[in-house]
């Protein structure tokens, strides 16, 4: 039943059966005395050599059905299925015995973010080599051996230097790599993927998605939990999506991507960024219909999924209408209300220092938004630092409204900060943990010298559409989309002219992201913000931005209009970002290279 | 032993499990009869602690002397409960006196720039290099035995965990991303220190000096237990553990009861320290 | 790591220590010679003694008391460079010596209690992860319980039981390894208690980690997962904390020689105490401390060859 010793070659001639078979599974998890459903009457089949997709957003139930199909879905979770099986080994009452027996063998699992999905303190080569060593009793001379071949399946640059480091040693794509090997070592007929490329450069993610690719065309099937629909664009063949613990609607790739039936697949699809024009709205009503409050009695770390999930339903837009007419002109002309020149920012010295922002310059106008994109590591959030006035510049200099900022002692620059609002990525961590939602926008409020009443509290709560209910709550007990809000919220407290924001929607649903990036587009129209934008996703910065700034190595290697640098960009790297980046471009059906 | 490293660890988050609702019930049951024992030991005796009825010399545990009587015929159970307030103020003062000067060792370190945390880190680390009691054994050879002494000595010993701790936080809170947003907000330097840093740092401290009194007791009691600190016939637990001592293989009851009240409040603090730290953990 | 920067790193520990063990002399020296109190008087048998001005004068004389106090203080650190620890005031022999004869049983026990605690530790923590919930509440309140036992208490309760009711075991510690059973117990329980907490936390930590999920899913037994995967992390806490671990010990051996009447460094420490001793007091401060930096020293660099990780903080700062 294990795919023994079988080389990687060859596309496998198992038989046309399917690789993975499952009806009417649900899961629940018992809380205490109470069970708590959370994946109901769920039905899956992959066939070998196909890629089926489970898309969905945080709380949907699809990484839980992921590890139950093999068993690891935890203690307290009972799994019920009418048919569970797995290489044509039926599982419905499987022992741990039976279980171990398909784990890595019949069903490999790749996790999100190998650093923490691999053992930090054991060598890549052993933790390849564990299924081998497990399954097959194979000395330790021959698995190494092995594990050495997988490392150049997988295009591990330097594998025989790469076996033996760990995980912290090894960069993110490379990681990846290595537990793709892993997952990979028995060559099992099935590879369960749960968002193997989320957090991820995107062309690391492109060259692992490559790799799936490559397992499915030699046979594998391949079962991929996704949030990402540009993601699951590029490589499944058929897509299943799940709501609230069950399924919505399922089929071929080409027809749910291009043309879906059920409301919440069409505002999943809506809400992906990528190529909707600049200025049109992402989710139809993220004007008139703030987020539902979640209760109080169930602040869950992932309270996302209360707020994201629900609302599809209700708003669900068959075409997202366009908002009212763009009243912002060109300003180009006006003066810049924030510039840099020439800014340059290492950190240590000698040798290993660090140049994390090296000779860049940039504009912001009034009404305009300037995107400024790059992979991690970048120096994108240092020149956020800079451009806040957090960390003085070694060279170079910030403007702001053409007078002085980044050379002001604090002293000075402290009465022109509430100029400036800043966006973080990370709302919960940047309010104060004692602190209720009232207290920190008074808190703003007083900062800037403005009067902190609570009609003050609730204006600023109604610009972001929350109610002003919710500023008794502490943040804890708000869901991600509605943390955000209170950021922006706070931001806004003393009505600056211009916002930083960094990654400001990268740890949100999509749907929630979506409303986030109309209520910034919104907001820009009626305040004629400057908005610099700083995020990894190219989708994000293309519908948002007016001019582009592209950096790299501490450089801003490209910047020019949004529209110029997309259809042509200049520079060799910019190219690759962009055809790296997925489009939510459905595959053909019968494509199956 | 609710130590130094285990606070440490519960106060940054790694928290230990929260103790279960029986625990963490026993635990108050047991403070509010220390509360009685100390504030008001009448009510609890059965017997006045310093009668003396040597006819009843050693007579060991039984329902009218539930914890036995020692060599001169004293209720041990009275002696105990008698001894109460004396072991708890030497462990709160000890705790009081420790706090105060981690505080002030923290605070210099995690606050006052980068020369000042080098000096208070190297005068930390001479005085982790004196372990355990040691530390308070040297204070107490300069100063004399004594059960002042030994309490400063206690205090003094546990001061550079604490202040490790508290430094630590402060530099935490320093660091966070909700400082430096009210950095951006335009909140001056004293106002974040006021109302952010110091505010959110010094929020352990009442699970330190919950977790600190049970170490502290066990501390002073030792050094009574050796001789050094309160001296019998004075009804301390530690000194009666040491006048409890001759007659070990005799009468054990005079050691083991004593000892008991020692062991049960450390792992009352332990409890309920665990509890607070889980408490403040949620919040954060 | 790459072995240069071992070395560089423990030579820079061992710079530390002598840092840590010059300021640890200073300390005392000073502290001694600031306090009220005459060591003339002190050495002729403290102020009771009723000596005469003419033998407190030798005294002084003898011991270099009168001389200016850097001067004293100076000749004090060329003495420790020679390993000279001063004469005992009590019993008129050089601290060196006496320290010497005493420190081998000492450092005896600290070290088995050691092994004994982390053998403990290590059985607690692995089945209490395996068991059910009750296990693990038993094992939780086990371990709770015996960190809060002081070791003069448990000492007592040991001998009672093991030595008056059943007599299996000699109440006074000697040579024969019989008597070093309930010594040895008595320090490991309660370490045993603290490092059993410390280490199911981070197995159960390790085990709720992803890493673990991917290792169950390549089909790691239970077993495995906890022997291959959890407990070296567990381990690794563990082991830095062993520096400290083996301080305390030392300092519980002074209660535990003086229970069960053991020769050692801790009786010979609290016997000094008693008789204001000065010399003897200060000469086993810093061979402890000694002791207590050379083995933090190892622990760290032990547990940086075994975690290749580089952000994880070790050593005391």
């Amino acid at each position: 039943m294990s795919a023994g010793t079988a080389a990687l070659s060859p596309p496998r001639t198992d038989g046309p059966g399917p690789v993975l078979e499952v009806t009417g599974l649900s899961i629940s998890f018992s809380e205490g005395r109470r069970r708590r459903d959370v994946v109901h009457d769920i039905d899956l089949a992959v066939a070998p050599g196909r890629c089926v997709a489970v898309v969905g957003e945080s709380g949907s139930g699809k990484s839980v059905t992921a590890r139950a199909l093999l068993g690891l879905a935890g203690r307290t979770a009972r799994v019920h299925a009418e048919r569970l099986s797995v290489a044509g080994a039926d599982l419905r009452n499987a022992d741990e015995r039976a279980w171990r027996r398909v784990r890595g063998a019949s069903a490999g699992l790749v996790l999100q973010d190998a650093l923490v999905s691999l053992d930090p303190l054991r060598t890549i080569g052993r933790e390849i080599a564990d299924p081998l060593r497990i399954h097959l009793r194979m000395p330790p001379a021959e698995a190494r051996a092995r594990a050495l071949e997988l490392l150049e399946l997988v295009g591990m640059p330097h594998p025989a230097l790469a076996i033996d480091r760990r995980s912290g040693e090894l960069s993110g794509g490379m990681r990846q790599r290595a537990l793709i090997a892993a997952a990979l070592a028995l060559d099992p007929p099935l590879l369960i993927a749960d968002e193997p490329t989320t957090a991820l450069d995107v062309g690391v993610q492109a060259r692992v998605l490559g790799l799936l690719e490559e397992a499915r065309d030699r046979g594998t099937g391949v079962l991929l939990i996704s949030h990402d629909l540009a993601v699951v664009s590029r490589v499944a063949d058929h897509v299943v999506v799940l709501h609230d613990g069950r399924v919505v609607e399922q089929g071929p790739a080409a027809e749910i991507l291009g043309a879906p039936r059920h409301p919440i697949t069409r505002a999943l699809i809506a809400a992906v960024p990528t190529d909707v024009p600049r200025g049109e709205a992402l989710s139809r009503a993220a004007a008139a219909d703030p987020e539902p409050p979640v209760a109080p009695s169930a602040p869950s770390a992932d309270g996302t999924a209360a707020a994201g999930g629900r609302r599809p339903v209700e708003a669900a837009p068959a075409e997202a209408p366009p908002m009212s007419a763009d009243p912002r002109v060109a300003r180009d002309a006006e003066a810049p209300v924030l510039e840099g020149f020439g800014l340059a920012k290492s950190f240590g010295s000698g040798a290993t220092a660090v140049h994390a922002v090296a000779d860049a310059s940039f504009r912001l106008h009034r009404g305009r938004t300037l995107g400024l994109v790059g992979e991690s590591g970048s120096g994108k959030s240092t020149l956020a630092r800079l451009v806040l006035g957090l960390t003085p510049p070694d060279a170079g200099e910030v403007r702001l409204d053409g007078g002085a900022w980044s050379t002001l002692v604090e002293r000075d620059r402290r009465p022109l900060r509430p100029r400036i609002g800043a966006v973080y990525q990370d709302a919960l961590g940047s309010f104060d943990p004692r602190w209720s939602v009232r207290r920190i926008l008074r808190d703003a409020l007083g900062a800037a010298r403005m009067p902190a009443s609570d009609a003050a509290v609730a204006a600023l709560l109604e610009q972001v559409h929350l109610s002003p209910e919710l500023a008794a709550r502490h943040p804890l007990a708000l869901s991600g989309g509605q943390r955000q809000r209170v950021a922006i919220a706070r931001a806004l407290a003393g009505s600056p002219g211009i916002l930083v924001c960094d990654e400001p929607v990268s740890a949100l649903d999509a749907t929630v992201q979506a409303r986030v990036l109309d209520l910034f587009d919104e907001l820009q129209r009626k305040h004629g913000l400057a908005i610099l934008l700083i995020s990894h996703d190219l989708g994000v910065i293309r519908h948002m931005s007016d001019t582009i700034a592209v950096m790299r190595s501490g450089r801003i290697i490209e910047q020019g209009d949004a529209d110029r640098v997309f259809t042509s960009p200049q520079h060799e790297a910019t190219a690759a970002l962009i055809r790296d980046s997925p489009r939510l471009v459905p595959r053909a059906p019968g494509t199956n290279r | 032993m609710s130590d130094l490293e285990l606070s440490n660890r519960a106060v940054s988050g790694r928290a230990l499990p929260r103790p279960p609702r029986v625990g963490t019930m026993l635990a108050l049951a047991f403070v509010a009869y220390l509360i009685v024992a100390t504030a008001w030991p009448a009510v609890l005796q059965p017997y006045d602690p310093d009668a003396i009825a040597p006819r009843d010399a050693f007579d060991p545990p039984s329902p009218a002397h539930w914890f036995g009587t020692d060599e001169s015929g004293r209720d041990v159970y009275s002696r105990v409960v008698e001894g109460t307030a004396a072991s708890l103020l030497i462990g709160v003062s000890a705790t009081a006196i420790g706090l105060a000067l981690g505080l002030l060792l923290g605070a210099l370190a995690g606050l006052g720039g980068r020369v000042l945390d080098f000096a208070v880190g190297r005068v930390n680390e001479v005085l982790f290099a004196f372990p355990g009691i040691l530390l308070a054994l040297l204070i107490i050879v300069l100063w004399g035995p004594g059960p002042v002494t030994a309490t400063i000595a206690v205090g003094l010993s546990t001061a550079p965990g604490y202040a490790r701790i508290i430094r630590g936080e402060l530099v935490r809170v320093r660091g966070s991303s909700y400082v430096e947003a009210a950095r951006v907000l335009g909140h001056g330097r004293g106002r974040v220190l006021l109302r952010h840093i110091l505010p959110n740092a010094l929020a352990p401290i009442t699970v330190l000096a919950t977790l600190g009194i049970g170490q502290a007791v066990v501390w002073a009691s030792a050094l009574s237990y050796l001789g050094l600190g309160a001296q019998p016939p004075a009804a301390e637990w530690g000194a009666m553990l040491a006048a409890g001592r001759t007659y070990i293989t005799t009468a054990w009851w005079l050691t083991v009861f004593p000892g008991l009240m020692i062991v049960l409040t450390t792992i009352t603090t332990t409890v309920l320290g665990r509890v607070l730290a889980a408490r403040d953990g949620a919040a954060r | 790591m790459p072995r240069s920067r071992v070395l560089r790193r423990v030579a820079l520990r061992l710079a530390g220590a002598v840092f840590v063990l010059w300021a640890v002399a200073t300390l005392t020296f000073f502290a001694i010679h600031l306090v009220p109190g005459d060591p003339a008087q002190a050495i002729l048998g403290g102020p009771g003694s009723q000596a005469s001005q003419e033998a407190l004068d030798r005294v002084r004389a003898d011991y270099g008391l009168d001389q200016p106090l850097l001067v004293q203080y100076a000749a004090m650190l060329g003495r420790l460079l020679s390993g000279d620890l001063g004469d005992s005031y009590a019993l008129k022999t050089p601290v060196a010596g006496l320290i010497g004869g005493q420190i081998l049983g000492t450092l005896v026990l600290a070290l088995l209690a050691l092994v004994v605690a982390w053998v403990l530790a290590v059985a607690l923590a692995l089945w209490s992860t395996s068991a059910g919930r009750a296990g693990r509440a038993i094992a939780g309140g086990l371990e709770l319980t015996a960190a809060a036992l002081p070791h003069f208490w448990l000492a007592t309760v040991l001998i009672a039981v093991f030595s008056t009711a059943l007599g299996w075991l000699p109440p006074v510690s000697n040579d024969a390894a019989s008597g070093l059973v309930l010594p040895v117990v008595t320090l490991a329980v309660p370490l045993a208690g603290f490092l059993a907490q410390l280490m199911r936390e981070q197995m159960l930590q390790a085990l709720e980690e992803p890493f673990a999920v991917s290792a169950a899913a390549r089909g790691e037994t239970a077993a495995g997962l906890r022997f291959r995967h959890a407990l070296r992390h567990a381990a690794l806490p563990a082991i830095n904390l062993s520096g400290w671990a083996v301080g305390y010990l030392i300092s519980g051996a002074v209660v535990v020689e003086t229970v069960f009447a053991r020769p050692g460094l801790g009786r010979t420490l609290l016997r000094a105490t008693e008789l204001r001793d000065v010399p003897v007091v200060v000469g086993v401060v810093l061979v402890v401390a000694l002791v207590y930096v050379l083995m933090t020293i190892a622990t760290d660099v032990v547990s940086r060859l075994a975690d290749p990780r580089t952000t994880h903080s070790g050593g005391a700062t």
